[in-house]
């Protein structure tokens, strides 16, 4: 399927460019939030009001503002009296962190692959067409869980397994599109002034390739939180002292019925976050790129 | 149709292989299976003897054909917590996962596909809209956050259904419904998605264009051909049924498979979860199978030219 040229898609079914130039509000609403996660990530010690790890065994389960609580925690705090806002705050960092390393490595990844498989055509190609039909098959949080039971638990460890959820669809984007560009006339234009494949694809096709690539990254980002977020919260992802929001929203069960406020807010920040990146990802795929849908 | 289902076939068999290869791979990564399997301070002379019992001395080749013959006789080890084969704990816990997951899957059915097909067909209408609100809210929304929310309203709040356990029908209400629409929502989306691709198509515009009426075009020729990019993802769906309610069954102590692989995985029970890995794969390869072969039904154009869908 990803074989078509991009010429080859009929003029009829792409929409009439820069119809609308203003933003939508859910997509003004979607970039605010994600900055306001990205600021706080960036300055996680400088705003959060306490050490995400300190005790006050003294006011334990306190309820947050609007529930009957002080300022002092606005949030509330858990049942170690621990601050929910300070823990929240370091969790988005964790998440965030996790989010980001994780894209980035299966974009790496699936775009090296795939182009090796475009550039080398043969063997290459059908081993690398044989490992995306292996993980498009398998359910990842299977193999993710598998993987954790063999090998136990790290940090750089649980980023990379991460990093290895959804490198196929890049993988083959990267060889469709790769193979398309051969065909047309810059690319061989570059080879034949005498450029290497490095700086072919590197230079050349990868610019090309770049606004459907960060579309699918858009896509899979929320899939990775979403993905983090499960393993923490069944204890099998990020391990205390280090905090998530999965990883809250775990410990936060516990408390269900006396004190929801624990896991309400990193619920709501998962929630909040995916479907912000979803619906700028929706959005930047309508403006990008007419081919994906 | 032949050469169709060899290659279909050809290809299912190279996934299990592979599935198997990656279990031994990363079984063999993970360290010395015998340090795993005894004490930290076991007496060198008895990891000495089961390394020779074992057969880990071996080349390593052979421990590779050992481990595909072992599995071909269906034996997949014991568990090291109480020393029962793994097969039999991972049966006796099937039953109760099917008994979330086949309602669920139901729900999806019934659900997603009729409102992204209604979707599709009034669309940017305000039903429209809003099926594609709830599908992004399903979508993002995560399985264990829908099934605390719920548990906190009908469970806490209400007092209507019970909040976990597997005691009656009752009990199973609230993850049917948690599974059922995150999965619906994926489901709408898609065959929406399928659906308005479908309508745009030339053919649909001959069709009018001689005449025939909106809803014959719609049932002759838009239905069937959305239907295969669908029932590509309803085969995925029907494939995760063993697979599919491992954070729900957590989140409501429910006794199924997918609570079994987690407790397994933090043991590191390995014979439980490579057995589970395994079950998991062949059921998602079988649904793929079956998948493939309703390709052929659906798309005659498939047995001519089977190369082109995989690409």
């Amino acid at each position: 399927m990803s074989d078509i040229p991009l010429d080859a898609v009929p003029a009829a079914s792409a929409p009439p460019a820069r119809k609308r130039a203003r933003l939508p509000g859910m997509v003004i609403f979607a970039i605010a939030w994600l900055l306001l996660m990205l600021l706080t990530a960036l300055a996680a010690d400088l705003v959060s009001p306490y050490s995400y790890t300190a005790l006050d065994l003294q006011n334990r389960l306190t309820p947050p503002i609007g529930m009957g609580g002080e300022w002092v925690d606005p949030l509330g705090t858990d049942e170690l009296g621990r601050d929910v806002l300070s823990r929240l705050i370091a969790s988005i960092r964790m998440s965030l962190l996790i989010a980001f390393g994780a894209t980035v490595i299966s974009a790496v990844l699936g775009v090296s692959l795939g182009f090796l498989a475009a550039h080398f055509r043969g063997v290459v190609e059908q081993a690398v067409l044989a490992l995306v039909d292996f993980q498009a098959s398998m359910p990842f949080l299977i193999l993710a869980l598998a993987v954790l039971a063999f090998f136990g638990n790290s940090l750089p460890l649980f980023i990379c397994l991460l990093g290895l959820h959804g490198w196929e669809r890049y993988a083959r984007i990267a060889r469709g599109l790769a193979v398309s560009a051969g065909s047309q006339g810059y690319a061989a234009a570059v080879k034949g002034l005498g450029a290497s494949p490095w700086r072919v694809y590197g230079r050349h096709v990868l610019p090309n390739i770049a606004s459907t690539l960060i579309v699918s990254m858009t896509l899979s980002f929320p899939e990775i939180i979403l993905l983090e977020s499960g393993l923490s919260f069944l204890g099998l992802g990020v391990q205390p002292p280090m905090t998530s929001l999965g990883n809250m929203v775990g410990y936060g069960r516990e408390y269900l019925t006396r004190a929801p406020w624990i896991l309400l807010a990193p619920s709501s920040v998962i929630v909040l976050t995916t479907l912000c990146v979803s619906l700028l990802g929706d959005w930047l795929r309508d403006r990008l790129d007419p081919t994906l849908r | 149709m032949l050469r169709f289902l060899g290659i279909r076939l050809a290809r299912a068999l190279l996934t299990m292989v592979l599935v198997v290869t990656f279990a031994f791979v990363v079984l063999r990564l993970s360290g010395d299976p015998a340090l795993l399997i005894m004490s930290a301070d076991a007496p060198p002379e008895a990891v000495a003897a089961f390394r020779e019992s074992w057969g880990l001395n071996d080349p390593i080749w052979q421990q590779y054909l050992r481990y595909f013959a072992a599995i071909f006789r269906g034996d997949l080890g014991q568990s090291m917590r109480d020393g029962r084969p793994a097969i039999e704990l991972v049966a006796e816990r099937v039953p109760a996962t099917l008994a979330l997951t086949i309602p669920a899957l139901l729900i999806k059915i019934g659900l997603g596909v009729p409102a992204g097909v209604y979707a599709a067909l009034h669309r940017n209408s305000f039903a429209d809209r809003a099926v594609m609100l709830l599908a992004v809210a399903g979508f993002t929304v995560p399985s264990f956050v829908l099934g605390l929310v719920l548990v906190l309203v009908f469970a806490v709040t209400l007092g209507w259904l019970p909040s976990g356990g597997q005691e009656s029908w009752r009990h199973a209400v609230l993850p049917v419904i948690t599974l059922g629409i995150g999965g619906a929502a994926v489901l709408a989306r898609f065959t929406r998605s399928a659906m308005l691709e479908v309508l745009g198509q030339p053919y649909m515009r001959t069709a009018l264009a001689k005449g025939v009426p909106w809803h014959v075009a719609v049932r002759r020729h838009a239905l069937p051909n959305a239907a295969i990019p669908t029932v590509t993802i309803i085969g995925f769906m029907v494939g995760s049924l063993l697979a599919g309610a491992v954070v729900v069954e957590s989140v409501f102590s429910w006794p199924g498979v997918g609570r079994l692989l987690v407790v397994a995985v933090a043991n590191r029970d390995l014979a439980v979860v490579q057995c589970i890995l395994l079950l998991v794969a062949a059921t998602m390869v079988t649904a793929n199978l079956v998948v493939d072969l309703l390709y052929g039904a659906l798309d005659p154009r498939l047995r001519a030219a089977p190369r082109g869908a995989t690409a």
